[in-house]
C-alpha cells in the first residue's frame, strides 16, 4: 500500500526551512491576541441569538388579536353562568340568585384572600366582597391560577364536591377550588383568587370585557 | 505524519480498515466486548430500549410525510392518517404505543440500575447521561402529545407550559416565550413539532452514543456488582467472567426483541389505546381553548410525578414549592450515585435496611403514579370534623404522605445504606 508512504526526510527537511522555530515567542502578545480573537467571536455569537431568541417570542400578529369584546348576558338564568371567548381564554359570566351573593359572605375564613388583597386579580372597582360592579353578576377568567386548565362548574352546593361545598367552580386539573365569585378555597394547589379582567356595561344587558371605564386596554391575565 | 495502518485484514474490508475503523471497532464494541457471564432478565431492557429508539425515529419519519403542523389541520390530518393512508394506522398506533412501551422499557432499565447499583463508581457518568436520556425522552413525549391537536394534548401542554410560569420573577414571560403566544395556539403547535421531530431526536442520538461509549469504556456492571475486569487471564488479559458481547448477548438480546414484539404486536393489534392509558380517550376530540375536560390527567408514565404537583400545597400564595416539588422528582434521580454510601453495590448482597426502603419507595413511586391517573376526589372526603385533614380529598392526603415517602428514599439513602448489615462479596461472579 504505496499511497500511505510518504517520504519523511523530505518534510522534515521542509519544516527546517520555512517553518523554523521563531527564537523567541512573545507569550503576552500571543495571549491578548487569542483573548482578543475570542472575545470578539463571543460578542458575534451573542448578537446572532438574539434573532434566534426572539423569533420564539408572540409574533406581531400573536400581538395584535386581542380587542375587546361584547357579550349580551340578557339569557342567562339566575344561579347560572355562560362563557364568552376573550383573548382566546373563556370568560365565565355568573349571575347570582340572592340567595348565593348572600352565601358568599358566610365562608370567608374558608378562603385563601376573601378581602381581594392580591390587586393584580381584579381591577380596583371589583375589590368588594362579591368582587363584581353589579352585586350578582360576576365577569371572571375562567382560567385557573395554578397552571391554566379551565375548572368546571359546579354551581350546586354539596353533591359529588361533598357536603361542606357551598357551590362554585372545581378545577379538574390539580383540584382547586373556587366560590362563586372566583375566590380560591385554602388547600387548593392555587395560590390566588382567579382574574376579573377588565369590564364595563355598555347597557344593562351589554358588558364589554377587555375594557373599562378608563378606556384602557390593560393586560388582564 | 502517520505511519502507515497496520491492519491484518486485507481485500475490500483491508481498503476500508486503512482509512476507517471498521474491524477494530466491531472488535472493541462486539465481538471483543466482554461483558459479565451472569447477565439475567434485567439486562434484555438496554438493547429493546436501543430497538424502540429506533422504531419510534422510523415510524416518525413516515408519520411527517402525512401530518400537518398547524392548528386548523393537525387534527384532522392525524384522523386522515388512520383512515385514509394505507397502513397509516398501523404506524400511527406503532408511534403512540412504541411511546409508552418506551417508558416501560426506560422504568426497568433504570430500576435495573438501583437494584444492582450500576451507577455506583467507576459507572456515574453513564447513569448522569442516562438521566439526560431520561429528561430528553420526557421532553419528547411532552412535545409529540401535543401534535394531534386534542384536547388532552392541548390542556396538557397548557399545564406544563405554565409550570415554568411558576418560576418566581421570570416565570410569566419564560412560558410566553416558550409558546410564543399568550395561550396555547398555533405557534406553539408548530415549534413542538419542529423540537420533537428535529431538536430532542439529535440530542438524544447524542446523548445515547455518550451513554454507550462511557459504558463500554469502564465495561458492563452485573447482578453480583463485582468488577469482572479485577480478575483477568494472564495469557490473554481477558476478564476471567467475561464473554463476548457478541455473539453471547447479541443471541440472548434477540430472544428478549422476540417476547417484546409478542407484547408490542398484540397491544398495537388489540388495545392500541390500552383503555385510555396510551391514548386518551379525549384526546379524540379537537381541541377547545374554552373547555377543559372534567377530567384530565397526563399519560401514565408522569402520572408519579403528576401526583407531587398536585400533592404539594402552595406556600406564600405561590405555586412555584409544587413545581419545584416535581422537578425535584425527576431531577432526584441524577444524585443517586453520592447518595448511596452503602459497602455493596448489588441488592444480593444488601441488607433488610435497604430492601425495606426500597420497596416503600417502589409503593410510593406506584401509589403516586394510580393517584395521578385518577381524579383527587377519587376516594371522598375526611369527615369536616376531623382535625388536621378535616374536609381534605382523601386521596390529596394519600398523595402526601407517599410524596414524603418517595423523598425520604434519597434524603435518608447516605443513612440506611451505611447503616445496613450487607453480607461478604463474592470474588468471582455467581452466575
Amino acid at each position: 500500500m504505496s499511497d500511505n508512504n510518504f517520504d519523511k526526510t523530505s518534510i522534515d527537511k521542509a519544516s527546517q526551512l520555512s517553518f523554523s522555530t521563531p527564537t523567541k515567542v512573545d507569550q503576552d502578545k500571543r495571549n491578548f491576541l487569542i483573548t482578543a480573537t475570542a472575545c470578539t467571536g463571543a460578542i458575534g455569537a451573542a448578537a446572532m441569538a438574539v434573532p434566534f431568541v426572539g423569533s420564539m417570542l408572540p409574533s406581531e400578529r400573536a400581538k395584535a388579536a386581542g380587542a375587546p369584546v361584547e357579550v349580551d348576558i340578557s339569557k342567562i338564568e339566575q344561579g347560572s353562568f355562560m362563557t364568552a371567548e376573550w383573548r382566546g381564554k373563556p370568560v365565565w359570566i355568573i349571575k347570582r340568585t340572592d340567595a348565593q351573593t348572600a352565601e358568599l359572605a358566610t365562608h370567608n375564613t374558608q378562603l385563601s384572600d376573601p378581602m381581594s388583597e392580591v390587586i393584580s386579580q381584579q381591577p380596583t372597582y371589583c375589590k368588594n366582597s362579591h368582587r363584581s360592579i353589579k352585586e350578582n353578576i360576576s365577569v371572571i377568567v375562567g382560567i385557573c391560577t395554578h397552571l391554566g386548565c379551565s375548572p368546571s362548574a359546579k354551581l350546586e352546593k354539596g353533591g359529588d364536591m361533598g357536603e361542606a361545598w357551598a357551590g362554585g367552580f372545581f378545577c379538574p386539573c390539580h383540584g382547586s377550588k373556587f366560590d362563586l365569585a372566583g375566590r380560591v378555597f385554602k388547600g387548593s394547589p392555587a395560590p390566588i383568587n382567579l382574574v376579573v379582567p377588565p369590564h364595563k356595561y355598555l347597557a344593562d344587558n351589554t358588558v364589554l370585557i377587555g375594557v373599562d371605564s378608563d378606556s384602557t386596554v390593560k393586560a388582564g391575565g | 505524519m502517520a505511519d502507515k495502518q497496520n491492519v491484518e485484514t486485507t481485500g475490500i474490508i483491508g481498503w476500508i480498515d486503512t482509512r476507517f475503523p471498521l474491524t477494530s471497532n466491531i472488535k472493541n464494541h462486539l465481538t471483543e466486548y466482554y461483558a459479565p457471564k451472569n447477565f439475567n432478565f434485567w439486562y434484555f431492557f438496554g438493547s429493546l430500549a436501543l430497538m424502540i429508539l429506533v422504531m419510534q425515529i422510523v415510524t416518525g419519519i413516515f408519520l411527517t410525510m402525512h401530518y400537518k403542523a398547524s392548528a386548523a389541520e393537525a387534527f384532522a390530518s392525524v384522523e386522515y392518517i388512520m383512515r385514509d393512508v394505507f397502513g397509516g394506522n398501523i404506524i400511527r398506533y406503532m408511534h403512540s404505543t412504541g411511546a409508552s412501551l418506551f417508558f416501560v422499557v426506560i422504568y426497568l432499565h433504570m430500576f435495573r440500575g438501583v437494584i444492582y447499583g450500576s451507577y455506583r463508581n467507576p459507572r456515574e457518568l453513564i447513569w448522569l447521561f442516562g438521566v439526560a436520556i431520561f429528561l430528553c425522552l420526557m421532553g419528547e413525549a411532552f412535545f409529540g402529545y401535543l401534535l394531534p391537536w386534542g384536547q388532552m394534548s392541548y390542556w396538557g401542554a397548557q399545564v406544563i407550559v405554565n409550570l415554568f410560569s411558576a418560576i418566581p420573577f421570570i416565570g410569566p414571560d419564560l412560558s410566553e416565550w416558550l409558546r410564543g403566544d399568550y395561550l396555547v395556539s398555533d405557534a406553539t403547535l408548530n415549534r413542538f413539532f419542529a423540537f420533537h421531530v428535529i431538536a430532542l431526536p439529535l440530542v438524544l442520538l447524542g446523548l445515547v452514543m455518550s451513554h454507550l461509549i462511557a459504558l463500554h469504556e469502564v465495561g458492563s456492571n452485573n447482578p453480583d456488582g463485582i468488577e469482572i475486569k479485577a480478575k483477568k487471564d494472564k495469557a490473554t488479559g481477558i476478564p476471567l467472567d467475561g464473554i463476548p458481547f457478541h455473539p453471547y448477548y447479541t443471541v440472548k438480546d434477540l430472544v428478549g426483541v422476540v417476547v417484546f414484539l409478542i407484547v408490542f404486536v398484540t397491544i398495537i393489534c388489540f388495545a392500541p389505546e390500552m383503555g385510555g392509558y396510551f391514548l386518551e380517550a379525549n384526546n379524540f376530540v379537537p381541541a377547545d381553548s374554552l373547555k377543559t375536560p372534567a377530567h384530565i390527567a397526563p399519560v401514565w408514565y408522569f402520572t408519579p410525578y403528576y401526583s407531587i404537583l398536585r400533592a404539594v400545597p402552595p406556600v406564600m400564595n405561590s405555586q412555584f414549592p409544587g413545581v419545584a416539588a416535581m422537578g425535584l422528582s425527576v431531577m432526584v434521580f441524577a444524585l443517586l450515585p453520592w447518595l448511596d454510601k452503602g459497602k455493596v453495590k448489588s441488592i444480593r448482597y444488601r441488607g433488610g435496611l435497604y430492601k425495606k426502603w426500597l420497596a416503600a419507595f417502589v409503593i410510593s413511586f406506584l401509589v403516586l403514579g394510580y393517584l395521578g391517573t385518577v381524579p383527587s376526589n377519587v376516594w371522598g372526603q375526611f369527615a369536616v370534623n376531623m382535625p388536621v385533614i378535616g374536609g381534605a380529598d382523601r386521596a390529596t392526603v394519600v398523595a402526601r404522605v407517599f410524596t414524603v415517602i418517595y423523598f425520604a428514599f434519597f434524603i435518608l439513602m447516605p443513612w440506611f445504606t451505611s447503616a445496613d448489615k450487607t453480607k461478604p462479596v463474592p470474588e468471582r461472579l455467581t452466575g
